[in-house]
């Protein structure tokens, strides 16, 4: 059984009177392990996918599963749970907290978490989470005193914090430049590889090389599903 | 249970940290609440001090003091003083004799006059008394003596007179022995009073001049009738049943019908000081609103501020949420931010309002009296403000659809 598990979703938004279609019918399975990048230009569902991939957001029709667990007429409370434990949000602006330290950023996670996670070993796991993306030494830092790539990573670390069954990556690198783009797609092709689920979204052709298969949509619908492999990928980002 | 306290303290936690991380607007939040607290504790503590003087004053009159006036209280409560005076010397001898509660008996008089010593006069209230009148008072005289039982029975021209008194007439400070006329009937100063100050009233009690009731009603009025009986219960117990008693026997004297009105009034000490306390209560009262007020305002000021703040972290919130955060959670973390500010503002006005009421004494010599209860009620409302001027900005928080959010630039 794969890990996510989308069926005829549907997505539409009434705008007054007006009922707009953002999403009509995707199907999309994704195994665990897999690395998948989400194509396509603005207006053509990637972003609604995105919310309701990541339980922020409800299909007006259809099912998802999420590592068996039927997450689509779920409410509120119980979506919050689902996204503490099983999804880890990589955002394109960071959206670190300002004046908080890189450890306590990726402590954030756990406070909210149903298990009894006591103040020492929430400094542990993020402690951990910080050197599995290199930042060790940075536990410290502001957001403020981090480059753009390092608070990414941080992002990536808070992400990763709960150990979530998949990690959505929502334009990681639309607000970095190529160098350090590359230095965050090496983290999250590195985790992959150490076995975590990736989702990425993008709209940059040579972002999605990275990953191993490339979904592209269209006017809310599937149009392409194809297998890249990694080789492609190494040679698009250099 | 545990995994609930963990969450609640780390939530705790981060408010705290949010509002270490902006000294400058936390300060200015609680600065409203400080204020607000500092001045309820400041005003309660000036009101009572206020009201504990004016005890204090009426109780140095004696406490056990009623005044038996003629007159009748219509039951509209108008006092009405027609013609003659219907209290008589047997009805003070009746006093003396029947009453168990009364300890000391005086019949009196009143009137205004002019007082004459030398190239000096000074017009002032002239009292006609009996002998046991500094016992009824608790009033002494400071140099001489009081007159006799003898003098006050053969009518003799002598009197005490208060400090004020002395003090216009004898600018030199030796009025004892001195002569005074009063209506040009000439008068021995025996002695004079103790200083007592203004009463609750407003009058110069130390204005006055005391002679034998038998004398200022014979050479000064020309008139045959007491105008007030001057009584001292014999404990601050008994003035209630003093009066009682005092009650029935005039009534009986006087022959009046069960459902008739007395012909006399009665004023006790604890009447005149309840009345006081009253209006000190009133002004409390008053100084205590207004105080709660600018409390108020304090609270309006963090709804303020926590609104704004609300705007300025929409962000957080939406990173918050994502990463698993209930809308419960957001509400706490708002809510407890509110009453951390206003709590810990509340403490540092109880801090503020104990030193300002310092000042005040200092500098106008008024007593003040910081009470534990408006330190309680201050600091009670202060959290209570918090609550409820941080509830809706939280629960607007709270209410942030993470997306939204998210999105918010």
């Amino acid at each position: 059984m794969a890990l996510v598990e989308l069926a005829d979703v549907v997505k539409v938004y009434s705008m007054g009177e007006v009922e707009v279609c953002a999403l009509a019918g995707v199907s999309l399975a994704v195994d665990a392990g897999d690395f998948v990048a989400i194509m396509g230009a603005s207006g053509s569902g990637k972003s609604t996918l995105m919310n309701i991939l990541g339980c922020l957001d409800r299909p007006t029709s259809g099912s998802y599963r999420l590592d068996g667990i039927d997450v689509a007429s779920l409410d509120p409370n119980a979506r919050a749970e689902i996204r503490n434990a099983k999804i880890g949000f990589v955002f394109q602006s960071f959206n670190l907290l300002a004046r908080t330290s890189a450890l306590e950023n990726v402590e954030l996670p756990l406070i909210y978490g149903t298990g009894a996670v006591g103040g020492g070993e929430r400094l542990r796991r993020s402690a951990a989470a910080l050197a599995q993306v290199g930042l060790e030494g940075r536990e410290h830092h502001f957001p403020s005193q981090l480059s753009g790539g390092q608070q990414q990573r941080v992002a990536i670390a808070r992400a990763l914090v709960t150990d979530p069954a998949i990690l959505l990556a929502d334009e990681p690198t639309g607000n970095l430049d190529t160098a350090t783009s590359r230095e965050v797609m090496q983290v999250l092709r590195a985790l992959n590889a150490a076995g975590k689920t990736i989702i990425l979204i993008t709209h940059e052709a040579d972002i999605a090389d990275w990953a191993r298969r490339r979904v592209v949509l269209r006017d809310g619908r599937i149009v392409e599903d194809v297998i890249t492999g990694r080789e492609v990928g190494v040679g698009g980002a250099a | 249970m545990r995994i609930v306290a963990v969450r609640l303290a780390s939530i705790a936690r981060v408010g705290l940290k949010a509002i270490v991380r902006n000294p400058m607007r936390s300060s200015l939040t609680m600065l409203g609440i400080i204020i607000g607290v500092a001045c309820v504790i400041t005003m309660v503590a000036v009101g009572s001090g206020a009201s504990q003087s004016v005890q204090e004053a009426i109780g140095a009159l004696g406490t056990n003091f009623i005044m038996v006036i003629p007159g009748v209280v219509t039951q509209s409560g108008a006092h009405i003083h027609g013609g003659e005076s219907t209290l008589t010397e047997d009805d003070v001898e009746a006093i003396r004799r029947e009453c168990p509660s009364v300890a000391y008996v005086s019949a009196g008089v009143r009137t205004g006059g002019q007082v004459v010593a030398g190239g000096l006069n000074w017009g002032t209230t002239i009292y006609g008394a009996d002998v046991d009148w500094p016992l009824i008072r608790a009033w002494n005289t400071s140099q001489g003596e009081f007159f006799t039982a003898a003098e006050v029975r053969s009518g003799a021209k002598v009197c005490v007179i208060g400090a004020a008194v002395a003090e216009a007439l004898f600018p030199d400070g030796k009025a004892v022995g001195q002569v005074v006329r009063v209506n040009n009937v000439p008068f021995h100063v025996l002695g004079v009073l103790e200083r007592k100050g203004g009463t609750t009233m407003g009058t110069d009690q130390d204005d006055q001049l005391v002679a034998p009731y038998t004398t200022v009603m014979k050479r000064v009025m020309g008139t045959t009738r007491i105008g007030i009986i001057y009584v001292a219960a014999v404990s601050p117990d008994a003035v209630a049943r003093a009066q009682e008693e005092i009650e029935a026997l005039l009534r009986q004297r006087h022959r009046i019908a069960e459902d008739q009105p007395s012909d006399f009034m009665m004023r006790s000490q604890e009447e005149i000081a309840s009345r006081a306390a009253q209006s000190s209560r009133t002004m409390s009262l008053l100084l205590g609103s207004v105080a709660a007020i600018s409390l108020l305002v304090g609270g309006i000021g963090i709804m303020n501020i926590m609104l704004v703040s609300v705007t300025e972290r929409t962000r957080e919130i939406g990173v918050r949420l994502a990463v698993g955060a209930k809308a419960r959670h957001i509400l706490l973390q708002f809510l407890l931010e509110a009453v951390i500010l206003s709590v810990v503002g509340g403490a540092l006005g109880v801090a503020l309002g104990f030193g300002a009421s310092r000042v005040i004494s200092k500098i106008a010599g008024w007593p003040t009296i910081v009470g534990l209860g408006s330190v309680g009620l201050a600091f009670g409302f202060a959290a209570l403000v918090g609550v409820f001027f941080g509830f809706y900005p939280a629960r607007r928080a709270s209410r942030l659809d993470p997306i939204e959010a998210l999105r918010y630039e």
